[in-house]
């Protein structure tokens, strides 16, 4: 399952996240690396791009990036 | 006694609150300017405290020290080359985990850091409790905790950063992140190596570019090749050894791992000193989010204020702006009355008043947008406009936050162009700054305005909307083209942090605003100064010409004739008959105007480029104008009126019926329109683009690419209208 597949409201676990070097290092210098916790807060009016909340902060990404994130769901 | 000077360089996250430090810190008294070679922002400043002279510099706000983007090349490089005494890692006390992550980064280099744990008071309100005491045990560093906005605790910080820097506590290198087992085998034996082939010559840190050298960094890898030559080539080589080695070991990029693992590294440390009381508060901001980005009114929310932003700059703006006009109008007259008549005097009132006074009148709207802009911005709102934005502008290949600049761009390039300092990637700030001065500035509306009112006299609003309309067309494909070749690839990640809506400081507004107003008047001043006087110089010399009537002796013997007549007239017949003479003797003083504009040399330069301008359907006047309108936009009619002869009290549409009757087509003015919409923008938007881009090439190219594509769709529009039957 994609990040870009959980709804509005919704939390997952990040499971591997891919697409580019700089995209993936970037990604991964913000704090989403393998294991945290997200929470989908909203899609953005045109439904992109997305706002999560990650390790207590606000963070936003296209739609187009978080296909390229896979997640877990979490229970 | 000589005073002691320390260098402290202060680093963080963006929205950390250091740039609010740094204000506190230095004042005014600070120097803002580019980094060199690139188009980030520098400041620096001085400050005497505790008997020693501090240089602070504030350096870009970055997430990471990895090459990823050129604000973090210039935040590393300045402290592995300027090595600062003391680097003040500055981190949002209410985001620490992923402040963190900058902190272990700047650890790994050979540099004295210590920690200001800022906006404290949010964190605690939030719930959040930071053991500083621990903190600094476990990462051997100061911790002081500041509240930047309210001033709080900034000479401890002070204070603890001299101790440190004057302390000769040797940088402990054990209160690192530790690698799991084979990635600290692959650094320990690329360690070694570089310290033999090196035999301590490198100026880095060894470990810290085995680090780099296994994490693949570019700009580590070009140092040490042109500094070790062959001997470099043999590190790299072996580093690339290793990286395979970990790559099939792990199953991903080496760098990738590294990074999990210092997140690993934080994690254990923030369950040590970080604790969250489970009683949640509202969240304030999370909640006004929910409205300004909500689904249905995000949007209208939106419109508002960037329309409010725009009533404000232009209609509050236009009563200093007249105040200043008329300050510049009493000015040059005390000077016409005081000065001897001469060149000096024709030069210092038409030519320079006349220049600097035409660009310096819009520096209440520059104060007065420059205040939103940074209202928005140190409010957060401006990174909500990006997220809303976005998915429009990324159409064109462009970041949600080019928006702002690019509709600012319909007011006045100037402010617009030096807008895209907002965006962090030098390629989306550069690719906006070419294509914002086709977003019609309000200084092109008078002449769109008198030849579509003259030729297309019914059509006139849609003419006009259209020409807006083609302009905001152009812009995007000349985006698309060029993202696709000259700036191609580098569509950064969005990936953008979202801060919470903060109540903004306002001695951090008034100093934004003034830092960016005083460039414009610096730079402005003196390339508008020079311009201004070349093109007076054009168009007022050479002094004597050869008049084709002796305008002098004739207006003297019009006058003598009607004395003549009006010494034998009934008073009721001489006031008509004194209107009449003035009539025609200001019509004679008018075609003298127009001849000497004519025989200058900028009338000799426009007959020269008459054969330019001809396929495009516009004649050797239109020409001059456009030349003239180079210096500013709204030249452009005057000096059309000057060349037909018209008055500038007659009726606003006397230029169009002369236009009209001098054989210029409906098709030739739609040419001029759109000539007038794309060419060359005016001098104070390409000293604009000079200063912004950092480089005359990118001001040469503008220059070409607008004034070449001006001419190309004028040519088209004239010849295929002509073609389709319109004349």
């Amino acid at each position: 399952m994609q990040l870009s597949d959980i709804k509005e409201g919704g939390s997952a676990i990040i499971d591997h996240v891919g697409g580019s070097a700089a995209l993936r290092r970037r990604i991964h210098e913000m704090g989403i690396i393998k294991g945290s916790q997200i929470y989908v807060e909203k899609y953005a009016p045109l439904r992109d791009p997305i706002e999560l909340i990650v390790k207590g902060y606000h963070i936003s990404m296209r739609v187009e990036e978080a296909q390229q994130i896979s997640v877990k769901t979490v229970d | 006694m000589q005073v002691k000077q320390l260098t402290i360089a202060l680093a963080g996250n963006p929205n950390s609150g250091k740039t609010t430090i740094f204000n506190i810190l230095t004042g005014t008294r600070q120097k803002v300017g580019n980094w060199p070679g690139v188009t980030v922002e520098k400041k620096e400043g001085t400050t005497h405290k505790f008997n020693r002279e501090l240089k602070i510099i504030d350096l870009p706000g970055t997430y990471s020290l990895t090459p990823f983007s050129i604000e973090e090349i210039v935040a590393r490089d300045f402290i592995l080359e300027e090595c600062p005494d003391v680097v003040i890692d500055i981190i949002d006390a209410s985001n620490l985990e992923r402040s963190l992550y900058l902190a272990t980064q700047l650890r790994e280099i050979d540099c004295k850091v210590m920690f200001a744990l800022n906006m404290a008071d949010m964190a605690r309100n939030r719930g959040i409790k930071i053991d500083g005491d621990k903190l600094s045990e476990l990462l051997d560093l100061p911790v002081v905790f500041t509240v930047g906005n309210k001033n709080k605790n900034i000479d401890d910080l002070l204070e603890k950063a001299i101790e440190l820097a004057e302390s000769d506590h040797d940088i402990i290198q054990h209160r690192r992140v530790q690698y799991n087992n084979d990635t600290e085998k692959s650094i320990a034996l690329l360690q070694s190596f570089i310290e033999d082939q090196t035999r301590g010559q490198l100026t880095y840190n060894s470990r810290w570019t085995a680090i780099k050298l296994i994490e693949d960094d570019r700009i580590v890898k070009d140092r040490i090749l042109r500094q070790f030559g062959a001997g470099g080539e043999e590190i790299i080589s072996r580093a690339e050894t290793q990286r395979k080695i970990l790559t099939g070991r792990f199953n991903d990029d080496p760098e990738i791992l590294m990074t999990d693992e210092r997140y690993g590294f934080i994690a254990g440390i923030i369950k040590e000193v970080h604790t969250t009381s489970t009683r949640q508060r509202v969240d304030l901001s999370r909640n006004l989010d929910l409205v300004l980005t909500n689904r249905f009114i995000g949007f209208p929310i939106f419109l508002f204020l960037i329309w409010s932003m725009f009533q404000i700059t232009f209609s509050l703006g236009a009563y200093p702006m007249g105040w200043i006009e008329n300050g510049i109008l009493i000015f040059s007259s005390l000077l016409d009355s005081l000065l001897p008549s001469g060149i000096l005097k024709d030069l210092l009132l038409d030519g320079i008043i006349a220049g600097v006074g035409s660009v310096i009148i819009f520096l209440p709207n520059i104060l007065i947008l420059f205040f939103c802009i940074a209202l928005f911005e140190d409010t957060g709102y401006m990174s909500r406009a990006a997220f809303l934005m976005d998915k429009i502008m990324h159409l064109i290949g462009l970041h949600g936050k080019s928006f702002i600049p690019m509709l600012m761009g319909f007011g006045c390039s100037v402010p617009a162009i030096m807008a895209t300092r907002t965006l962090e990637s030098e390629k989306d700030r550069i690719l906006t700054i070419l294509i914002t001065p086709f977003m019609s500035c309000s200084a092109r509306l008078p002449i769109y305005i008198v030849f579509a009112g003259a030729f297309f006299a019914e059509q006139a609003g849609t003419v006009i909307f259209s020409i807006y309309l083609a302009g905001i067309v152009i812009a995007i494909i000349s985006g698309r083209m060029f993202r696709s070749t000259l700036l191609r690839g580098a569509d950064a990640p969005f990936v953008m942090e979202l801060p919470p809506y903060r109540v903004p400081m306002v001695k951090s507004l008034l100093i934004h605003m003034w830092d960016r107003s005083k460039m414009f008047l610096k730079k402005m001043g003196g390339i508008i100064l020079v311009g201004s006087i070349i093109i007076w110089t054009l168009s007022s010399f050479p002094a004597d010409i050869d008049y084709s009537q002796d305008y002098t002796a004739n207006i003297a013997g019009i006058r003598a004739e009607y004395d003549q007549q009006l010494a034998v007239e009934s008073p009721q017949q001489k006031t008509i008959l004194e209107k009449e003479r003035d009539t025609v003797v200001a019509d004679l003083e008018r075609a003298r105007k127009a001849e000497k504009v004519e025989k200058s040399y900028m009338g000799q330069i426009g007959k020269v480029l008459a054969p330019v301008f001809a396929p495009i359907g516009i004649d050797w006047r239109g020409g001059i104008a456009l030349l003239t309108g180079f210096v500013a936009k709204e030249i452009v009619v005057s000096t059309l009126g000057v060349l037909y002869a018209t008055g500038d009290n007659d009726e606003p549409d006397a230029l169009g019926k002369v236009l009209k009757s001098s054989g210029m087509t409906g098709m030739g003015a739609l040419s001029m329109m759109v000539f007038v919409l794309l060419y060359i923008p005016c001098l104070a938007t390409v000293a604009t683009i000079k200063k912004e881009t950092g480089s005359s090439k990118w001001m040469l190219f503008s220059i070409c690419y607008s004034t070449g594509l001006a001419w190309a769709l004028s040519f088209l529009v004239y010849h295929g209208g002509r073609l389709m039957g319109f004349s």
